[in-house]
């Protein structure tokens, strides 16, 4: 597959693994900030490729895990109800709410739709003029404009039927939490390529300026993996705090400014509660009051957020670096994928089930 | 969940602003994708495409630049 197979060229992951090892003298903490990254990583075995200098700790950018449970449980709530045809991604359907999934509801007799574009929900509203659509709109700054785009279209379309759970998350505030203290575990940080694709990346060349950090956007194929790590080592051992872009081939500094334009014409920031971690200021998106028609929890009443503790899950630590799942008691004994206990094993993006997949086969 | 992939646009099938869209093929997948905030993308070139729209036009110089430096 073109721009894809030659970015897992084994001779150029060899050459840059060996480019690690030539400049690296010091022990180096490096947090891939993306999901998708963490997943690759374990997939090709990268980390194992890499000098024992080299620590990568796995960052909150799983948005499905980081969904908080209040919100899952509407999203079972809505689903259940008569009428309502619930669509989302795939990769929610199995996550657990207090109760159950989206995925029994769905046994059950409820009209729970897997789409691949939030397009396709709006599709569904026009031709079901009398039933509600209501789209779980998950994701960070790379699926907002497809979500914002849909509300557009609704509106465009005239459509009373179209609703937008919305579980919007922004990275920039959650990677200023990670950096402050007291979680300063992180020497250097790999920036997630999609989001920098829609966003930029001039926010982060001021959080890497306030917090004196090297920051490099990167991609997700092993080839832009290690680049974004070997960039990242060269400015740490030059102390060169820093944003550097090494994905280039889909970032641009300013991003895409169409796609900026229509989430700040449809949303607006709010504080958002991100599940293991907590509320953080401002780290989340929701629809601005003038398509107030659009969103399910005007019709079907807001989600009550409660303050959640399992003390047996440690996937908030997990999310901001401080642990890793193998250090985790429940890792592989009560919590596995058929029986998650926490939502970084839910999603296979998760750490802990990128772990569980890639990790367990190969001891 | 980022999942983006890069995919070669073969039809430009809707030039309304909001509507744009076009035939992309994905190694032989051809799905439609929405090019809206692509509005530079033409048939023949690459986009990076995410949940059905187009998020980046894939700068061709810079693919190959990075491949040649590990070379
Ligand atoms: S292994 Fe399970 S219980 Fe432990 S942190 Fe991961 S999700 Fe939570």
């Amino acid at each position: 597959m073109k721009y894809i197979d030659e970015y897992r060229c084994p001779r150029k992951i060899k050459n840059l693994t060996d480019a690690v090892k030539d400049i690296v003298t010091k022990p180096w903490k490096i947090m891939e900030v993306c999901g998708g990254q963490t997943h690759a990583i374990m997939r090709y075995g990268l980390e194992t490729l890499l000098p024992d200098f080299i620590t990568l700790l796995h960052g909150p950018g799983c948005p499905v895990c980081v969904t908080s449970q209040e919100i899952i449980d509407k999203a079972i709530e809505t689903a259940a109800e008569k009428d309502v045809i619930f669509c989302s991604f795939g990769d929610m359907l199995r996550v657990p709410g207090t109760k159950k999934d989206l995925l029994s509801v769905k046994a059950e007799g409820g009209d729970v739709r897997i789409v691949y574009s939030p397009l396709n929900a709006v599709k569904l509203a026009k031709l079901n003029p009398g039933r509600i659509v209501v789209f779980f709109a998950i994701g960070f700054e790379t699926t907002a404009p497809a979500n914002a785009m849909s509300v557009i279209q609704a509106d465009r379309l005239k459509l009373n039927n179209f609703k937008l759970l919305t579980s919007q998350v922004l990275i920039p505030p959650a990677i200023e939490a990670i950096l402050s203290p007291p979680n300063t575990a992180v020497n250097g940080m790999l920036a997630p390529g999609h989001v920098c694709t829609v966003t930029g990346y001039e926010n982060y060349e001021n959080i890497a300026r306030k917090y004196e950090i090297p920051i490099v956007v990167t991609g997700f194929e092993p080839v832009d993996i290690l680049s974004g790590i070997l960039k990242c080592v060269e400015m740490l051992e030059k102390g060169d705090n820093r944003a550097a872009n090494q994905y280039a081939r889909s970032v641009r500094r300013e991003g895409n400014l169409k796609a900026q334009q229509i989430i700040s014409d449809v949303f607006q920031v709010t504080d958002y509660k991100w599940r293991g971690i907590g509320m953080i200021p401002d780290s989340g998106l929701k629809l601005k009051a003038k398509y107030s028609k659009f969103d399910a929890e005007e019709f079907f009443g807001a989600v009550e957020l409660n303050d959640d503790t399992n003390d047996r899950c440690i996937s908030g630590l997990i999310l901001q670096g401080v642990k890793k799942p193998d250090q985790c008691p429940e890792f592989a004994v009560n919590c596995t994928p058929e029986n998650p206990l926490g939502a970084t094993m839910v999603s296979s993006e998760g750490a802990c089930a990128a772990y569980y997949k890639y990790r367990k086969s190969r001891l | 969940m980022c999942l983006a992939i890069p995919g070669k646009i073969i039809e430009i099938l809707n030039d309304d602003p909001l509507m744009r869209s076009g035939k992309v093929s994905f190694s032989g997948i051809i799905k439609e994708i929405n090019l809206a905030f692509t509005p530079e993308a033409e048939v023949g070139h690459y986009v990076i495409a995410h949940a059905g729209f187009a998020i980046s036009t894939l700068d061709e110089k810079a693919a190959e630049e990075i491949l040649m430096i590990f070379e």
